[in-house]
């Protein structure tokens, strides 16, 4: 049966993106926050437009030159513009990969001028903790950004770290994790738990993450799935009153 | 093989047996099996208990040292210890390294193209080798034994003050702790940041064990033993656990006043936070109260393999950390089912319990036939 389902994501992957999240990124619906609001994304909606940044590193996009075009922040985008038609929705992107959170914020405060955006996605923590950076200023890196974001008018989501098998004993994630975990509560914004959503899909077999390959197809799916659950998040979240586990059209 | 037996308190080998089998098990990342070990139903882990009997096992046997040879001995052999500890620390940064080049030459993904930035260190090696020997390259999981090492390096005097004024001893320990979290001491690593286990604030729980081993456990005693303690450790440890069950089921962390999760988080492990004492002390009272010194199933067959590990800390806690490694290579390659994670996590502690059943033997056969009692360093253990 779950052949089968694959076969017909497999399906439905192969014509341009549709509003109904193929069964692959399904799986790990549960996973996604569903009970934040996002009061200026909400208001934004409202008023037919939603801008959105994303701040991110290398985790952010993928290589090549078509990399662009299959990475979460072009497929959150398209997600957007089939949940919210009535809506104008862009997506600009800061992303420079191997860049600290630290490193983010110096940038953040210029990106909040020229895009006025709504909702920032903002994916940091593998590469502070790549570099073992001091999780003080990482905790105070992600406050900052937070509030000179709200004080611009745009709501934030977080995006922690990706699930990496290979890289697992290698990668201390632990403690920046943990920080953007309680940074996130202490904040009220959401956080998008995209380690344990990878995580899922490597344990279920949804898709391999062991394997070497240079080839782009599990990538280029992944990242698809990562901006529909994205999407599903805003959408849940911009609802006055959305119960539990629904939602994603 | 039967554990060595003197009269010596096999509650610290077991638990240091038993601390170096979760060491392990949390060592292997996403293993199933962790899900037992402690860390999951409250603030402290096994690495409290590794510290804090380490503490007390050193001062059981330098202590003697001191007092029977003198300063200048028992500092030579506690130095001597010390750079034990380090070879071994840099033949694990050995197995480290071949691990992480292996990954780097054969694993590629477009996926993961940032996270494989990490290798990039090994680029220059010049400069990572010579950080790792100056202990400030810190590895994934290598981080207790730099921790260890510093703590015996500035043992001596401590130990000094120790047998002449406990008291004093353990003050000044707690003044440090203070002093570290007023000015935010710590030591600085390589490339940036600072050291995983702070000394600054790792050192009162080594101070602690080692105050309790030269008396100050029988101080304590009646305080520990009175069921008022009892029950508030108990309330602590239930209040843990319950804060602990929000991590796993976030609607249960509705039931938590913000209050108290606004005061509590972060739980800071680097700094050795005052929740993660108390944890342990409170663990600590429970098992002492429950867990008498003369029980005779400390001597038993069934404990005896975690006893067994525990009386070679320092081979175990290192095989620990290759076995780790080891581990989570055969999830990667092999298998990530959870009937492999579960071979895996026993498998590897059969081969540490059987490691140090071959370590006893060697201190049998090197020993000689010489009386047990003339070898003080062996009273306690490994220290």
């Amino acid at each position: 049966m779950r052949t089968f389902w694959a076969l017909l994501a497999l399906g439905v992957l192969a014509v341009p993106a549709r509003a109904d999240m193929p069964a692959q990124c399904q799986v790990a619906r549960h996973l996604v926050e569903d009970n934040l609001r996002l009061p200026s994304a909400a208001s934004a909606i409202a008023a037919k437009h939603l801008n959105v940044l994303v701040l991110g590193a290398g985790s952010s996009v993928l290589p090549g030159p078509g990399g662009v075009n299959l990475a979460y922040p072009e497929r959150l985008r398209l997600a957007l513009a089939e949940t919210f038609p009535a809506a104008a929705v862009t997506v600009a992107t800061d992303i420079t990969p191997h860049r600290s959170a630290v490193k983010m914020v110096e940038s953040l405060a210029l990106d909040l001028r020229r895009q006025k955006p709504d909702l920032l996605v903002w994916q940091t923590g593998t590469v502070d903790a790549m570099e073992g950076a001091d999780q003080d200023q990482f905790n105070q890196a992600l406050d900052k950004g937070i509030n000179i974001a709200k004080a611009a008018g745009a709501d934030t989501v977080l995006i922690n770290a990706q699930y990496s098998p290979r890289t697992e004993s290698i990668i201390a994630l632990g403690n920046y994790a943990e920080i953007m975990r309680w940074v996130a509560v202490q904040h009220e914004v959401p956080l998008f738990d995209r380690f344990a959503i990878m995580k899922l899909w490597a344990d279920f077999g949804t898709f391999d993450l062991f394997s070497a390959t240079k080839n782009l197809d599990t990538a280029g799916r992944v990242h698809d799935c990562i901006g529909r659950l994205l999407a599903a998040l805003v959408a849940d979240a911009v609802k006055p009153e959305s119960p539990p586990g629904q939602g994603g059209q | 093989m039967a554990p060595v037996t003197t009269d010596r308190d096999l509650r610290l080998d077991l638990f240091r047996g038993l601390a170096l089998w979760l060491i392990f098990l949390d060592h292997i990342p996403s293993n199933a099996v962790s899900w037992i070990t402690i860390r999951n139903y409250g603030f402290s882990d096994a690495t409290e208990i590794f510290v804090f009997i380490s503490g007390y096992t050193a001062a059981f046997v330098y202590g003697r040292a001191m007092r029977q040879h003198g300063f200048i001995v028992a500092s030579a052999r506690i130095l001597k210890r010390s750079w034990q500890i380090y070879v071994a620390h840099v033949f694990l940064f050995a197995i480290y390294l071949a691990e992480i080049a292996y990954v780097a030459h054969s694993f590629d993904n477009p996926l993961y193209t940032e996270e494989m930035g990490v290798l990039d260190f090994l680029r220059n090696p010049d400069v990572t080798i010579i950080q790792a020997l100056l202990l400030k390259f810190k590895p994934v999981n290598m981080d207790v034994l730099p921790l260890y090492i510093v703590l015996l390096v500035g043992f001596s005097p401590v130990l000094w003050l120790l047998l002449r004024a406990p008291s004093m001893a353990l003050i000044a320990s707690a003044a440090v702790y203070a002093l570290m979290y007023t000015f935010g001491w710590n030591i600085p690593a390589y490339p940036n940041g600072v050291w995983v286990f702070n000394p600054f604030a790792w050192q009162l729980l080594f101070v602690f064990g080692a105050w309790c081993a030269l008396g100050g456990a029988k101080r304590l005693a009646p305080v520990v033993s009175s069921r008022i303690t009892v029950a508030l450790a108990a309330a602590y440890l239930a209040f843990a656990f319950f804060v602990a069950m929000t991590w796993y089921f976030p609607r249960a962390a509705a039931l938590l006043p913000r209050i108290i999760g606004d005061n509590i988080y972060p739980i800071d492990k680097t700094n050795l936070d005052v929740l993660r004492i108390l944890h342990f002390l409170s663990l600590a009272v429970i098992v002492v109260y429950f867990v008498p010194k003369e029980w005779p199933a400390l001597r038993s067959r069934w404990f005896s393999p975690a006893v067994l590990c525990g009386q070679h800390s320092l081979a175990i806690f290192c095989l620990g950390v290759f076995l780790a490694f080891a581990g989570h290579f055969v999830f990667t390659e092999v298998s990530n089912r959870i009937l492999t994670h579960v071979i895996v996590s026993l498998v590897g502690i059969g081969v540490m319990v059987a490691t140090a059943a071959v370590l006893t033997w060697y201190k049998n056969v090197e020993r000689g036939p010489r009386p047990p009692t003339v070898k003080p360093g062996f009273a306690g253990g490994d220290a």
